[in-house]
């Protein structure tokens, strides 16, 4: 069956809501992932479904800064995706942002699009600070752009990251934290997607990972836990990175955001068998008539 | 030529994960550690009939190397398997220092290579693992060109001693060979008979070298020689001298960089022992993209039309005083 979907044309600003208008922007950027998942026939729907809450918050909350019609703009705080196969949720918010036309979110991994199975600098998409697929890489991009900012072009420039639970296993994520901690890179939000799901099941038996915040704080950083599905609680952790990185703590940190992979659509949630499918055809359709 | 005799089609991948549990019945000293993504690389099939040998390591491809290293040294027979992409870059200082160096018993599947991973894209497309393992001493290299011939190659270089490399893709391809067929690493095996020109070929582009060689004698009368080099290191002298001498010219086909893959480990062999015109198929010098694996295949030349174009641009050089073009 030939699988085809429209997306609305909603374009969102980036400004301080109530929390129900988070909550409907985040269920917008869940129909644009299933369908474009379903389309593309290939790819990662549970991590990005598990992440809408917070990349509403990040993107149209006043947290992240930045100008869509200016994706080189010199003073935007950056967004580095640091697990690159979470870029679904990454590609609605941008095209929601106004970045690129929305329909482009129809060519996810076709041939010739600009939105690569894991994001490229190469296609030039606007609003993707770096390419990403390898795990762990990422956020030693993010420390190294937020070095730059702090340490030599002395600007206010934040970097904000995020990297799954599991990708935590790679040691170089490690490396990082202590160059963050040693650098007092106070302008570095680094998010945890913990959603104790990776391919092969939960993270604590393919390789355990915590206790988290114990280990952060122990890596000197200024440690935040939060309910990744908590509008409120989502705000709260940015306005404490935000306060911190304002007050010159000289602490990076991170926000341990407890989430469900697949959240928001029933027959998904929580099921690390989604991490790397799409949904077909009917499951998509059962999937939006849940999001409706 | 004869027909080309087809049985179905399935990935190559399937072939690792029997042959190891074939493996594994037969020596028990043969252990398995996952890098998450056993499913996919079918290590599965192991850790299902032996979970007391198989450790899972997580997303950590440099510990994983190391600690198969750590087995190794101490008299196991340890496989480490994950996509090519990052188990032979992700870990490349522990291939050759603690690995290549040590030469030891350490076995690495990389699954998922090649531009056929498909719509994954550029990241996920390795496309330079035979260039950067075949420069490391005491490294086997080998990509077996259907399932059977990698169900054989990982009993091969289980049944071997030192460090190898078995590459294998994600998508079912043609079945042509079966248990019968020989295998022996560092042994080419000629699969057609000819001599007007040689198309060595490794992976999932034998079959295509078949169906060019196929074309050329139906469309020209050409009689190529199709030689399935499954083994990238060490390099078969012997066929491929002949293969030069007695064709003279050849065209390589890989699914990977031209440099310093196959096409350059024949043309090495070839320039020292009996120089010819040669042509290389394979990706030339840029990243992969998104795509269906077909479509990428036929984008990038990596096809029967690929081989057969580039066979009718050897056959030219190869004529009197075209040799410089
Ligand atoms: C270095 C590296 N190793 C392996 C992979 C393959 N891979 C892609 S996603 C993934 C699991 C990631 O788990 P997690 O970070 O928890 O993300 P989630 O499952 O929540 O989406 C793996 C192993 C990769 N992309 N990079």
């Amino acid at each position: 069956m030939e699988t085809k979907f429209t997306f609305s044309d909603l374009l969102f600003e980036n400004k301080r809501r109530k929390p129900q208008e988070f909550a409907e922007i985040a269920k917008e950027l869940r129909r644009d992932i299933i369908k474009s998942l379903a389309m593309a026939k290939s790819g990662h729907t549970g991590g990005p479904l598990g992440l809408s809450d917070i990349f509403s918050v990040l993107f149209f909350g006043d947290v992240l800064r930045y100008k869509a019609d200016d994706p080189k703009w010199d003073k935007r705080d950056k967004f580095v995706l640091s697990g690159g196969h979470l870029c679904p949720v990454l590609y609605s918010c941008l095209a929601r942002a106004g970045y690129f036309p929305i329909e482009e979110l129809s060519t996810l991994r076709k041939y010739g699009t600009r939105l690569q199975g894991h994001p490229g600098l190469d296609t030039e998409l606007p609003g993707i600070e770096t390419a990403a697929g390898s795990l762990g890489q990422g956020i030693s991009i993010a420390a190294g752009m937020a070095m730059t900012h702090k340490l030599l072009d002395k600007t206010d420039q934040r970097v904000f990251s995020l990297t799954g639970d599991g990708e935590l296993q790679e040691g170089s994520v490690w490396e990082t934290a202590m160059s963050a901690a040693q650098y007092k890179l106070d302008n570095l939000c680094w998010i945890v997607d913990d959603n104790d799901c990776q391919i092969d099941g939960r993270v604590k038996d393919v390789m355990n990972i915590k206790p988290l915040d114990k280990k952060f704080e122990a890596f000197g950083f200024n440690v935040i836990e939060c309910d990744g599905h908590d509008i409120d609680d989502i705000i709260n952790a940015f306005d404490k990175f935000i306060a911190n990185h304002e007050s010159g703590s000289g602490k990076p940190t991170v926000i341990i955001a407890k989430t469900f992979m697949g959240r928001g659509v029933s027959f998904m949630e929580d099921l690390h068998t989604w991490h790397g499918n799409p949904p077909s055809f009917e499951q998509a359709e059962k999937a939006l008539e849940e999001l409706k | 030529m004869k027909k080309i005799e087809v049985s179905g089609k399935k990935p190559t991948r399937h072939g690792f994960g029997e042959g190891l549990v074939e493996l594994g019945d037969k020596h028990d000293n043969v252990v398995v550690l996952g890098g998450d993504i056993t499913g996919s690389v079918m290590t599965s099939y192991f850790k299902e009939k032996y979970p007391d040998r198989f450790f899972s390591i997580g997303i950590a491809e440099a510990n994983a190397t190391t600690i198969a290293t750590g087995m190794a040294l101490s008299g196991k027979i340890p496989f480490f398997s994950s996509y090519s992409a990052f188990a032979a870059f992700r870990n490349t200082d522990q291939l050759r220092i603690s690995v290549c160096y040590n030469n030891a018993n350490v076995k690495i599947g990389g699954g998922h290579s090649g531009i056929t991973v498909g719509p994954d894209g550029a990241t996920h497309q390795a496309l330079e693992e035979l260039s950067l393992l075949r420069a490391m001493p005491n490294m086997t290299l080998i990509v077996p060109c259907d399932f059977s011939e990698t169900k054989k190659a990982t009993i091969a270089v289980g049944e071997m001693y030192g460090p190898a490399y078995i590459r294998f893709g994600r998508s079912a391809v043609p079945m042509i060979t079966n248990d019968d067929s020989p295998f022996e690493i560092g042994k080419a095996n000629v699969l057609n008979e000819g001599d007007d020109i040689a198309l060595v070929a490794c992976g999932l582009l034998v079959y295509p070298a078949l169906q060019a060689a196929e074309q050329l004698e139906k469309n020209h009368g050409i009689k190529a020689r199709v030689i399935n080099n499954h083994t990238i290191k060490p390099i078969d002298v012997e066929t491929i001298t002949k293969a030069a001498a007695e064709c003279g010219c050849i065209v390589t086909a890989e699914e990977h960089q031209v440099y310093g893959g196959l096409g350059a480990a024949v043309a090495e062999t070839v320039v020292k022992n009996a120089p010819v015109p040669m042509e290389f198929v394979g990706i030339k010098d840029t990243f992969g993209s998104s795509g269906e694996p077909e479509e990428l295949q036929e984008i990038f030349g990596l096809n029967w039309q690929g081989i057969y174009a580039s066979a009718l641009k050897a056959l030219d050089r190869k004529k009197p005083g075209n040799i410089a073009v």
